[in-house]
């Protein structure tokens, strides 16, 4: 019914928006354009998934990517940094698999300590509304993951970084 | 990314790369305490948290108030600074990761369009 209009280029650009909603969650939304449908199996199929999950911006490459996508399943992300000496794991397994409206996982790469990840898709109007909540175990562990930088992927590297930082500050202002 | 945080927090992560520095915000997160009870919690002497605290004081993640000869603390004004620095960062992030998932997807509109038209004819 809205060929013309489909068949127009899509410059639009939707905002993501990012906030800590509570002492233990951290939410983040943006819409996606096309149908819940697609968008959920560009989330759940690996070929399509590596093309997206790693944005150039990051500096990292994914190495391996394993996805059992269904309730119970394990999934393992590998990724590479030129600066960093070892390659990063995260893995957790699925809670949760509703197909085009819903995925639950967990966090494991941290222990204890890793949030649960729900992501739902809602469409409306050809767009799909992604809503990513993150469920941390507690405040400290938000509070850690965000002191750590930990959540915002690939910041380890930072860490070794800071540690060389650390080592000259040390040195000429004798902190530490 | 990196850069900004060199610029913008050199103190606060030199503050941060001490574990007990780190177990006093931890600890100041859930609540304000004196010196005498941050030493006791971390086993060490009065001399030594206070130098601690002087150093997470200084990079404005610990404010302090003298009552008398107790000494309270609490997280500065600082800590806030770098968790909403922290979330933007973490949106940036996200933000890059869905225009990429933009892209898939529209590839993949694209896709079914083109298949869809051969199956009708």
């Amino acid at each position: 019914m809205d060929a013309r209009r489909e068949s127009e280029p899509t410059p639009m650009k939707t905002q993501t928006a990012a906030e800590r909603k509570s002492e233990r969650e951290l939410v983040v939304t943006r819409t996606i354009n096309g149908p819940a449908r697609i968008v959920f199996e560009a989330w759940t199929r690996p070929e399509l998934f590596k093309q997206w999950w790693v944005p150039k911006s990051m500096g990292m490459s994914m190495l391996s990517c394993e996805m059992d996508v269904r309730a119970g399943g394990r999934y393992r992300l590998v990724f590479s940094h030129p600066a960093a000496p070892q390659p990063m794991e995260f893995f957790g397994r699925y809670l949760e698999v509703t197909p085009h409206s819903r995925l639950v996982w967990t966090n494991e790469e941290g222990g204890d300590s890793g949030q649960v990840t729900t992501v739902t898709f809602e469409e409306k109007g050809g767009k799909t509304l992604l809503v990513m909540h993150d469920l941390y175990p507690s405040k400290e562990a938000l509070d850690d993951a965000i002191a750590s930088g930990s959540t915002a992927g690939g910041m380890g590297e930072q860490f070794e970084q800071l540690d060389e930082l650390i080592v000259t500050l040390g040195a000429s202002a004798g902190l530490g | 990314m990196v850069q900004y945080v060199r610029a913008g927090f050199d103190v606060s992560f030199a503050a941060l790369s001490d574990v007990t520095r780190r177990g006093v915000l931890e600890r100041l997160g859930r609540g304000d305490a004196s010196i005498t009870d941050l030493a006791e919690k971390f086993r060490m002497t009065l001399t030594g948290m206070k130098k601690h605290v002087g150093v997470l004081e200084q990079a404005g993640l610990v404010s302090t108030d003298k009552v008398g000869r107790v000494r309270t603390c609490k997280l500065g004004p600082r800590r806030l600074e770098e968790e909403a620095a922290w979330i933007e960062r973490y949106r940036q992030l996200w933000d890059a990761r869905f225009d990429e998932l933009d892209k898939v997807v529209e590839e993949l509109k694209q896709k079914e369009k083109v298949d869809g038209r051969k199956k009708r004819k």
